[in-house]
């Protein structure tokens, strides 16, 4: 095939990627938008495949069918909750193959300086995407403890590694591409580790996105490192949303993207965080006195955390909608937009339990209906409506946007304690005198609670 | 195989261009996915960063021609990786925007 050609489908590939992804911002055409990645990815297969003479390889097929096989087999058998954790993994296993790809490049040295830089560089990214985004799996699926984990000089071994990895990728520019592969992986899959031993669990959005921006860019450039410009031009595009999503959900935070990565969480050692993790026995709470009852309530809103996905209370949720639409109330949902383990997360929970779409508001489109609402109930959530984020100077959430609830006339909480939440800072919201009726214990719990006096 | 991206001074320049060409207008479009659907957004995303199993592919077809069956092998691994991702990223993503779809559809199960 004449190159030109190869180039002209090759850009117009890409671009049917970006149409495809453009689809994806309205609820209506996502799937379609979905499905045009899908073709575009089989295309620009069958166009390697054919540019390479190799259509008729039968062994490249069976790798391709293997992997497919495996991969629609784990989709069809996830479960939303699991949604973080398994974006986590596949990310690092395309992280893994880059740096295959990149390895491979190496071992072959029959390159130029460039194809030798880009391909350590390949396999610098791809092994740090894989450590890095298999230890976020660990942690969101629970699996470890999913606190930020720090030992003395973690920084300096840190920034060591990192040298290492740059040393190494220098040396593959002098040709010597067996050190260079071997220095390379090592330093590589060690920080990789270190990286996301630190963060911590609520901070896993703004991991996630950046290991999810990494895998991009560890494809794009083991492109450069094979000449590819089709694989160059997708990997570039999934880095800049990756890094994207990253830069929202650190502004939605109020936390520096260097802070996460160094795993600064504030208070490290106090036990506010015990409620991220497995929930200890309640304490016996006194049953508050016949408290507003969303009887009368004909303006809800509802503000889920990762408190409800914990639970998996979304369903009780959902029921709650319900008969409060039948009661004639109208039910809208406040999604903050770090709420739960990945950006987005609260709404496919809620759309997995038959949410419709159009109930869910984002911040900026609800945050002033709260004080005209009659009620507001919280499922599982805390630091996004921590009233301390515009009023305490000084606490490490000052500044951050959250949702008004604190103006809203009556507010149930169903958290499971009062202990301040992930960002450790106290909610002065738990301790107002009017308005305010508390539910502790399970969230599906408290929910039957309401229901029941519906 | 001679061709402009082979070249030692152009080759890399235009290589480095579609990067950042292509970073830019991603950048553009994916800001205006709403946060509604940013999960599926991102492992749509995902499923896309397995096109290194484009490299993959090339990769295994010149070993196989050079007759470098280790590296091979090593290609055909990298290449059933990257689809677990490929794959996995957009029957994920399916799943997920069918569940946002479903209201208006309704009857359709």
């Amino acid at each position: 095939m004449p190159d030109i050609l190869f180039y002209i489908l090759s850009a117009v590939l890409s671009a049917l990627v970006l149409v495809g992804l453009s689809m994806q911002s309205k609820v209506k055409s996502a799937v379609a938008g979905n499905l045009v990645c899908v073709g575009v990815m089989g295309l620009a297969i069958l166009l390697t495949l054919f540019k390479q003479n190799a259509l008729l390889n039968y062994r490249l097929w069976i790798a391709m069918a293997v992997g497919a096989i495996v991969g629609l087999i784990w989709a069809k058998k996830v479960k939303m909750i699991e949604m973080p954790q398994t974006v986590a993994l596949l990310n690092g296993i395309g992280g893994l193959a880059s740096a295959f790809v990149g390895s491979i490049e190496l071992i072959k040295a029959e390159s130029s300086v460039f194809a030798n830089v880009t391909a350590a560089l390949a396999l610098v990214v791809g092994a740090i995407t894989f450590t890095g985004s298999l230890i976020a799996a660990l942690k969101l699926a629970r699996k470890i403890d999913s606190r930020p984990k720090k030992f003395k000089g973690h920084s300096f071994v840190s920034a060591l590694l990192l040298i290492a990895c740059l040393a190494g990728v220098v040396l593959a520019g002098f040709g010597w591409n067996i050190v260079s592969l071997i220095v390379c992986a090592i330093a590589a899959l060690l920080f990789g580790w270190l990286f996301a031993m630190r963060v911590g669990g609520a901070d896993m959005p703004v991991a996630i996105s950046l290991l999810n921006s990494l895998s991009g860019v560890a494809g794009a450039i083991a492109g450069m490192a094979i000449s590819n410009v089709l694989l160059v031009a997708v990997g570039g595009i999934v880095g800049s949303s990756g890094l994207l999503l990253t830069q929202i959900m650190c502004r939605a935070m109020n936390r520096h993207l260097f802070d996460i990565l160094l795993g600064k969480t504030v208070k490290v050692d106090k036990p506010a965080e015990k409620k991220e993790d497995v929930p200890a026995e309640p304490e016996p709470e006194p049953e508050p006195e016949p408290a507003f009852s969303l009887k009368d309530a004909k303006n809800v809103i509802i503000v889920p955390g990762y408190g409800m996905a914990l639970s998996q209370a979304q369903h009780k949720v959902k029921e709650l909608c319900d008969k409060l639409e039948q009661n004639g109330a109208t039910v809208r949902f406040a999604i903050h937009p770090v709420a739960g383990r990945m950006p987005g997360h609260m709404n496919v929970l809620l759309a997995e339990a038959d949410v419709d779409y159009e109930h869910l508001y984002e911040l900026d489109a609800i945050n002033d209906d709260f004080k005209n609402c009659d009620a507001v109930v919280v499922v599982g959530a805390s630091d996004v409506m921590n009233p301390a984020a515009r009023e305490a100077e000084g606490t490490p959430i000052y500044g951050m946007p959250i949702l008004n609830v604190d103006q809203a006339p009556q507010v149930i909480v169903c958290n499971f304690d009062l202990k301040p939440g992930y960002a450790g800072v106290e909610n002065p919201l738990y301790s107002r005198k009017h308005g305010l009726r508390l539910l502790l214990g399970d969230a599906k719990d408290s929910l039957d609670t309401l229901l029941a006096e519906l | 195989m001679e061709t402009i991206l082979t070249h030692p001074v152009w080759g890399p320049v235009i290589l480095v261009a579609v990067f950042a060409v292509a970073s830019v207008l991603g950048y553009i479009i994916i800001k205006k996915v709403p946060s509604l659907l940013h999960t599926p957004l991102m492992s749509g995303m995902n499923a896309l960063s397995g096109v290194t199993v484009l490299g993959a592919l090339i990769a295994g077809a010149v070993c196989f021609k050079n007759g470098q069956t280790v590296l091979m092998l090593v290609a055909l691994l990298a290449a059933a990786l990257a689809m677990i991702n490929v794959a996995g990223g957009f029957a994920v993503t399916h799943k997920m925007l069918r569940m946002f779809n479903k209201k208006g559809k309704e009857g359709e199960k």
